[in-house]
């Protein structure tokens, strides 16, 4: 449980960080909350050459209502979003997907920037930024760029990112008092979802039922259609792929897919 | 005034949470001073040949001292269990073959912890991989063996020579089998395996270990190292768990001994939970087929047991547990005939030993399993049929047709209490409602009645009690507690003789040179045989101190009596202290005890579970449980011991199992695929009061350590079978996983779901 020895640098700003990146991207890792990438490191599965801790940059830590958005920094704790008032009354999903992530310990050191760039299918935030429509913001001393949470994966552990570029904010519209819902299942209380449907007025994102986090677009046009709940959620696993492993095959994952969108879709009508 | 029975707090707590415990880990020992790190390189693969192994470059890492291949140590490979075929034995490292994922091959001395992975990764072992056997049915064709040598693959039989009868379900109107999963699980305690050693001028070494017997620990390593015992010196530090999995001595105690010799420094080991989780002896694993039959008024009349037993790659203490599981085949119940057998299978798997309850939770689990399974073929109430066939208080001691000698019971009473308590009748109509709604959420509600052997193994234990001349005492014991709490039991038992204070009574454990007989902490022994011999040593010591107080005090023995630490003539003001007689002369008694047989504790349980039929989750609501060990010493520490053991029965019915692939790949070998399981799954657990006491020790005290473990895994798998059987759901193995309960409900749909009468009576 020893990783392979590395450099560590510790900027204090964003630009800092950028720089390292400039000159060491490609053998270098951003380390934001460690709850990640420090396992991967410990088990060597991972062996970055330069390990750039971002976790005490303060520019990257905010939560701030911003026009029709909320503007949440990358550096933002799981605790930070599961506490905070504005989330509460212009996301409130946001705020209960935070609050099903790991135990209390995880939550105080993961951040929503390390959890959407570490693109693990089986995250939580991730489907949850995507149920809401929302826009992750890159930025490289090349400049800055919007990309849209719908084309930010490319397949497990990957994203459209580039080596020189950091996930700065998350942007996601204020939803209000539109009906949104949360149904994480799991074994135990602290673990990763088996299946995760995320409900926001009128949009569905799943966890863990492919190579990235999906929307339940089929069942989205059934429910824009004017379909019941029962017959839209029946459409939840249309065109996923979901991993089969010890807590699930694929045929039960696409179950419990359909069962928890009927449930959350229920509970966000309200 | 008497502190026996009473809530006497932990006097080792201040400490442990303070400045916390001292593990092996963390000692700081002037003799350890310079010692080198090991770090062991182990096999990625579960069945293969070693072709090559190239350490010249780890040879050249920064810090490596030395690197040492099987062919380097010139010992013996051992049988790690006498009783298993003569062949199937154990390198320290390996050097022509691997069996199992985690089997060390190289060994890596750092001077510094840090560097050893880096050495260890610049390791370069070929492998000629081979079919690996994890299945016990392949295991059992011996197609593929993992001791050419022996020529099969099982390690050790009993009651393999006689057929079974085949008349033997005669006159039964109703008669079931099923073949059920007893699975694999690990121990998994918080503290991982460690080790330190170091030899002297003297030409003994030192060695301290995380064991749960020092003295077993002892004999073990220097058998292994061909050194006289004598040589041997075990030190137990604190130590955090072990749940049976560190009963005695690991192979890597011995390999870490001999690199301190070979490299004549210090050297010191602790394991990674990664490790850990392949590298330590896990429990269980057994794969049971049983038949029961019986009249249609429920009356069962013949059971049967035959068992598959996993050792592992390497026969341990598992390839003796069915011993137990076939003695205690037919539990609480007064079976007419009863046969068993058992064949003990190697497989490319970790070593199968003692687990919380080794051996008998296996055999609660199958008859358990089987009453419920006959009490719906014939339509009657589970905890009825129980009741028709539990041995009643006037028949003991009943020797059954296990082979079990039990003691003492009033099983009828233990069941009546927990149906009582839990609102069984209520339960039911709340279940036939739900049924009756066709509601999503359904409840189970699962009854297990049990009796289980404590201390088994070893029946004598040492003890001795010394009084000081300031007046403070010191125990000495042969247990080794882990958790169990004896620095504040085995005072509370002195302090009943000396009337000595517990505060100024400090018991030690777990040092052989101090402590050279001792049978150590396991199959919950402790207090009925090393407690009771530490009370019998204060009481000879009150006696001792009674003769020479009357010579000095020129009185009768008679007259005299001990009250708070002093010896006084009854009547009179004449006395005198323990502590001054500790002044004029040695005060000390060693003591043996001897119970010359085990005792049979019960209990009972019912577990209550809600079970979303759509995802196929339960969740325990509720658990009720007598367990009878006999009169409490410490209700606290007795309760401490019911609550671990409910939970890790809860948790093997739902949560844990340890996985292989065909390949023999461990898949729960890190925390976050293992089912460890938190308070979160857990209710609070209603626990009541019951005590029969044995003949067989003078306090009548049996063994609670494993009794929660034993029920409460029955219950709750009962509990989630009984939730889905309207469904027609007969049987579903451990752990009830929502996936697995899930295609239960599917297959038993697709199957029509074969209706059953729930309409059923209630006791
Ligand atoms: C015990 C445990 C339980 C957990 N349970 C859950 C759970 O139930 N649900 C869940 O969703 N997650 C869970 N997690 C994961 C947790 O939420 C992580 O913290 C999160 O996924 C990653 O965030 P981090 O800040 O820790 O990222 P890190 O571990 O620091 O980094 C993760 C990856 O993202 C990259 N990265 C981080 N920040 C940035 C950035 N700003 N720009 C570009 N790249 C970046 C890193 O280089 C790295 O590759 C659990 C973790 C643990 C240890």
């Amino acid at each position: 449980m020893i990783p392979v020895g590395f450099d560590y640098e510790r900027p204090d700003s964003v630009d800092g960080a950028l720089a390292l990146l400039a000159e060491r991207g490609e053998d270098a890792k951003i380390l934001a909350g460690g709850h990640s990438l420090l396992p991967v490191m410990k088990l060597r599965l991972a062996a970055p050459e330069l390990v750039i801790d971002i976790g005490r940059i303060a520019e990257l830590r905010y939560i701030r209502v911003d026009g029709d958005e909320v503007a949440i920094g990358a550096g933002t704790r799981h605790h930070d979003l599961e506490a905070s008032a504005e989330i509460a009354a212009e996301v409130p999903l946001l705020g209960a997907v935070a609050r099903t992530v790991g135990d209390p310990q995880v939550r105080h050191r993961g951040t929503i920037g390390g959890s959407l760039a570490h693109a693990d299918p089986a995250s939580d935030l991730p489907a949850a930024v995507l149920a809401l429509g929302g826009t992750v913001v890159l930025r490289s001393p090349r400049g800055e760029r919007s990309v849209p949470i719908t084309d930010f994966y490319t397949g497990v552990f990957s994203t459209v990112m580039e080596p020189d570029e950091l996930v700065v904010e998350i942007r996601v519209p204020r939803t209000g008092t539109a009906g949104w819902a949360y149904e994480k299942f799991t074994r135990r209380a602290n673990d990763w979802a088996i299946v995760g449907v995320a409900v926001v007025d009128g949009r569905v994102g799943l966890v863990n039922m492919g190579q990235t986090p999906l929307r339940a677009s089929a069942t989205e046009a059934a429910l824009a259609g004017g379909a019941s709940i029962d017959e839209a959620a029946a459409l939840a696993a249309e065109g996923t792929d979901p991993p089969a492993d010890l807590a699930g095959t694929k045929a039960y994952r696409a179950h419990l897919a359909r069962v928890l969108t009927k449930r959350a879709l229920t509970t966000a009508q309200g | 005034m008497s502190i026996m029975g009473t809530r006497v707090v932990r006097t080792e707590d201040p400490q442990f949470l303070s400045r916390g415990a001292t593990y092996t880990d963390d000692l700081i020992d002037e003799r350890l001073t310079g010692a080198l790190h090991l770090t062991l390189v182990r096999s990625p693969l579960a069945h293969a040949r070693i072709t090559a192994i190239d350490v010249e470059e780890a040879r050249k890492a920064p810090g490596v001292a030395a690197v040492i291949t099987g062919a380097d140590i010139d010992l013996p490979a051992a049988l790690l269990f006498p009783g298993a075929d003569k062949n199937m034995v154990r390198s320290w490292l390996a050097a022509d073959k691997v069996r199992f994922v985690g089997e060390p091959v190289v060994a890596v001395l750092t001077e510094e912890a840090y560097q050893g992975q880096d050495a260890a990764d610049l390791v370069e072992i070929d492998y000629d991989p081979l079919p690996a056997v994890i299945d016990l049915r392949a295991a059992a064709t011996d197609e593929v063996l993992l001791f050419e040598d022996a020529g099969t693959n099982t390690s050790n039989g009993m009651g393999l020579d006689d057929a079974f009868d085949e008349n033997f379900f005669d006159g039964c109107d109703v008669v079931v089998t099923k073949e059920i999963v007893n699975q694999r699980v690990a121990a998994a305690s918080l503290e991982t395996r460690a080790a330190s050693a170091v030899w002297g001028g003297d030409g003994r070494l030192t060695l301290w270990c995380s064991t749960q017997a020092a003295q077993g620990a002892k004999a073990e390593v220097a058998g292994w190292l061909g050194v006289e015992a004598d040589l041997v010196h075990v030190i137990t530090p604190d130590v955090g768990g072990g749940f049976g999995a560190k009963i005695g001595a690991d192979p890597e105690f011995a390999v870490v001994a001999w690199l301190a010799k070979h490299t004549g420094r210090p050297v010191r080991w602790n394991e990674t939970r990664s490790e850990n989780m392949t590298g330590m002896v896990q429990g269980r694993a057994q794969l049971q087929t049983f038949t029961i039959g019986g009249t249609k008024d429920g009356k069962v009349l013949a059971y049967r047991l035959d068992v598959l037993q996993d050792a592992g790659a390497y026969p341990r203490l598992g390839a003796v547990l069915p011993m137990f599981t076939r003695m205690m085949a037919p539990g609480v119940y007064d079976i007419p005939k009863v046969e068993s057998r058992a064949r003990i299978l190697v497989t490319n798997t970790t070593s199968i030993a003692a687990y919380r309850g080794a051996g008998r939770p296996e055999a609660t689990a199958a008859i358990e399993r089987a009453m419920d399974m006959f009490a719906l073929e014939i339509g009657m109430d589970a905890a009825e049929v129980r009741r028709r066939n539990l041995i009643q208080p006037d028949q003991f001691p009943f020797t059954t047709k296990g082979g079990a000698p039990y003691d003492s019971g009033e099983y009828e009473k233990a069941l009546d209490m927990v149906l009582e308590a839990s609102g069984y009748t209520g339960l039911r109509a709340e279940q036939k409602r739900r049924r009756e709604a066709g509601e999503v959420v359904q409840l189970g509600i699962g009854v297990s009645v049990f009796v289980e052997i404590t201390g088994g193994g070893a029946f004598s234990e040492d003890a001795s009690v010394q009084v000081h001349p300031d007046g403070t005492v010191t125990v000495l014991t042969g247990t080794s507690p882990h958790g169990q709490g004896h620095a504040t039991a085995w005072a509370m038992l002195a302090n009943e003789h000396l009337g000595i204070p517990i505060d100024k009574i400090t018991v030690k454990h777990g040092d052989t040179d101090l402590i050279p007989r001792g049978s150590g902490t396991m199959g919950s022994r402790s207090l009925q045989t090393g407690g009771v011999a530490v009370y019998k040593a204060a009481g000879e010591l009150v006696e001792l101190a009674k003769q020479r107080a009357a010579d000095l005090l020129e009185a009768n023995v008679d007259d005299l009596e001990v009250v708070e630490g002093r010896v006084g003539v009854k009547g009179t003001d004449k006395g005198v202290t323990l502590a001054e007689l500790a002044g004029k002369e040695e005060l000390k008694v060693d003591s043996v005890f001897d119970s010359g047989a085990p005792t049979f504790p019960f209990g009972a349980h019912v577990a209550v579970v809600e079970l979303d039929t759509e995802s196929g989750k339960a969740v325990v609501d509720k658990i009720i449980t007598v367990d009878d060990a006999g009169p409490v010493l410490n209700p606290l520490l007795c309760e401490g011991q019911r609550h671990g053991g409910i939970a890790q029965g809860i948790s093997q019915a739902l949560l844990e199992e340890v996985v292989y692939d065909e390949d023999g790949n461990p898949l729960t070998a890190t925390f976050a695929d293992y089912g460890f399981p938190s308070a979160a799954e857990l209710p609070s657990f209603t626990l009541l009061d019951m005590a029969t006491p044995t003949h067989l020790n003078p306090l009548g005290v049996k063994g609670i350590g494993e009794a929660g473990t034993i029920g409460a895994t029955p219950a709750v798998q009962s509990a989630v079978v009984d939730a889905v059987s309207h469904l027609g759901v007969r049987h579903i193995d451990m752990p009830a996983s929502p996936l697995r309960v899930w295609e239960a409900i599917e297959a038993a749909r697709s199957e029509g779901g074969a209706p059953i009468d729930t309409a059923r009576s209630t006791s």
